[in-house]
């Protein structure tokens, strides 16, 4: 299956474009955020000089951020494809990545402290597959930044100090803690992928698969479209503002998704995407025929 | 905008106030995690005179070799500033720094030092990598490349008109306490309490 096509080239290209190119709605919004910040402000000039990268990157084909970040990608795949020889495929097209500069060697030995040097390494990139109906391919890929990852955070409620129960109210509580405590550094204003239910280890995967919704969707629960729309709105108000610098553009998205939960546990995760929201994704036919989408 | 030549002598630097823009010229190095704690292990005699009177960069850039074995910087945004905290007062006073450029802002211990040796913090935009690569037209050696590869090595390099503005001074000024000050408030706010 799949033998007309060169996987390792299609992924290559596809790490490409998350690191060159941004989805054209977190462009949209960055530019929106910028046209409500008071002319001259330290918020508009960082918010132009984000815009001008954007720009630029695209153009010459170089990486938006230095930190490329960790690549995180999930492959729906048909039955019989190997997923091993897709596992393969993606790690070698990081190295290729890496030695074309579209990467940085991102991978650190953790007990050497020496830079692998390929971009790869101990779960670095971290892949996700899942079998579905299909006969085709969809590899979706996202580049999570460190400095963002840094400022992420998991909570369990109930929360005394936060005064936040079990609930969504207290949910909220605890987000815009979140937000708090992140300040500008995880390079705001940026994108908040929250999970609320499951353990500490699915609670985080499902976060960061909301990074794949596009910024402009509505969530499909109600309660929890509502509450996005109020964390955004919300975040906003703090004053935060780009980088930090004091402003009302503090976060362009808020996306929530949800999982159960043991009884004896309720996770909050939060985790905090920078302004380079770089995601792209890819669909391949069982002809070998892509479709590009962000 | 204002422009500043480097090296920068302490009087200058005393001049600057939180919230100025500036443009930097002249000669700066970079270095992060594993530098900061290399450059307190021992006195890192050639390194020192790059530090001297200049600024050090948070930075791991994207870095290609050409040809002819030169170095160009491809992508080189700031990286986040805060780790440094442990270390960087002691940088600042034991190798004479005028400043630090990175992002995110540092903390206490890092704005007494600004004060007491002379120095600032110098914020520049987080994920800017292309702008700021663009800035940086030569890049005129590298310190410990083989041992802490490309992100953490030590780059000595030539910046033309680099952007920052400054967010922690010399007079005990932050723009981040001020700003975390005001979100705190507001968020007490927003909990109903």
């Amino acid at each position: 299956m799949f033998e007309n096509v060169d996987l390792k080239e299609t992924f290559t290209e596809l790490v490409r474009r998350a690191s060159t190119e941004l989805p054209v709605e977190v462009t949209e919004a960055i530019r929106n955020g910028r046209d409500t910040e008071e002319d001259g402000s330290l918020a508009q000039k960082a918010l132009d000089t984000i815009l001008a990268n954007i720009v630029l990157a695209e153009e010459s084909s170089a990486p938006l951020c230095q930190d490329t970040g960790t690549p995180v990608v999930w492959i729906k795949y048909p039955v019989g494809v190997s997923t091993r020889r897709l596992k393969e495929d993606f790690t070698e097209a990081v190295r290729r990545a890496t030695d074309l500069k579209y990467l940085r060697p991102n991978a650190v030995d953790t007990l050497t402290g020496r830079n692998t040097g390929n971009g790869t390494g101990r779960a670095i990139p971290s892949v996700h597959f899942e079998e579905w109906d299909g006969p085709g391919l969809e590899v979706r890929v996202i580049l999570k930044g460190g400095g963002s990852e840094n400022v992420g955070s998991q909570y369990k409620l109930p929360d005394t100090g936060l005064e936040a129960g079990r609930d969504l109210e207290g949910v909220r509580r605890v987000v815009l803690d979140a937000v708090v405590q992140a300040q500008g550094k995880g390079c705001a204003p940026g994108v908040l992928a929250i999970c609320i239910g499951g353990d500490r280890v699915s609670s985080f995967e499902h976060s960061k698969e909301q990074l794949l919704r596009p910024l402009g969707d509505s969530n499909p629960v109600p309660e929890l479209a509502e509450l996005e729309e109020r964390l955004l709105v919300e975040a906003n108000q703090l004053g935060i503002g780009p980088m930090g610098f004091g402003g009302k553009t503090t976060l362009l998205g808020v996306k929530i998704g949800i999982l159960d939960r043991l009884p004896a546990c309720y996770f909050v995760t939060v985790t905090y995407m920078c302004w380079a929201d770089r995601r792209a994704i890819v669909q391949i036919d069982e002809e070998g025929g892509l479709t590009w989408l962000s | 905008m204002a422009e500043l030549k480097l090296p920068v002598s302490e009087k200058s630097i005393r001049k600057l106030e939180v919230g100025q823009f500036l443009e930097l010229s002249g000669r700066m190095i970079t270095g992060r995690d594993a530098a900061h704690k290399w450059l307190m292990e021992d006195f890192r005699e050639e390194v020192a005179p790059y530090l001297k009177d200049s600024v050090i960069y948070h930075c791991g850039p994207v870095v290609n070799q050409k040809d002819d074995g030169s170095w160009e910087f491809i992508a080189a945004g700031p990286t986040t500033s805060i780790r440094e905290e442990p270390y960087q007062a002691d940088v600042i006073a034991r190798y004479g720094l005028r400043g630090v450029i990175g992002k995110g802002g540092m903390a206490d211990r890092t704005l007494m030092g600004l004060g007491r040796s002379g120095a600032v913090y110098l914020h520049a935009i987080g994920g800017a990598a292309q702008v700021l690569a663009r800035a940086i037209p030569r890049v005129e050696k590298v310190f410990m490349l083989d041992e802490f590869g490309v992100p953490e090595a030590l780059w000595v390099i030539e910046v033309e008109r680099f952007p920052v503005v400054v967010t922690m001074d010399s007079h005990g000024g932050s723009l981040h306490d001020t700003v975390e000050n005001g979100s705190k408030t507001k968020f007490e706010e927003l909990l109903g309490r």
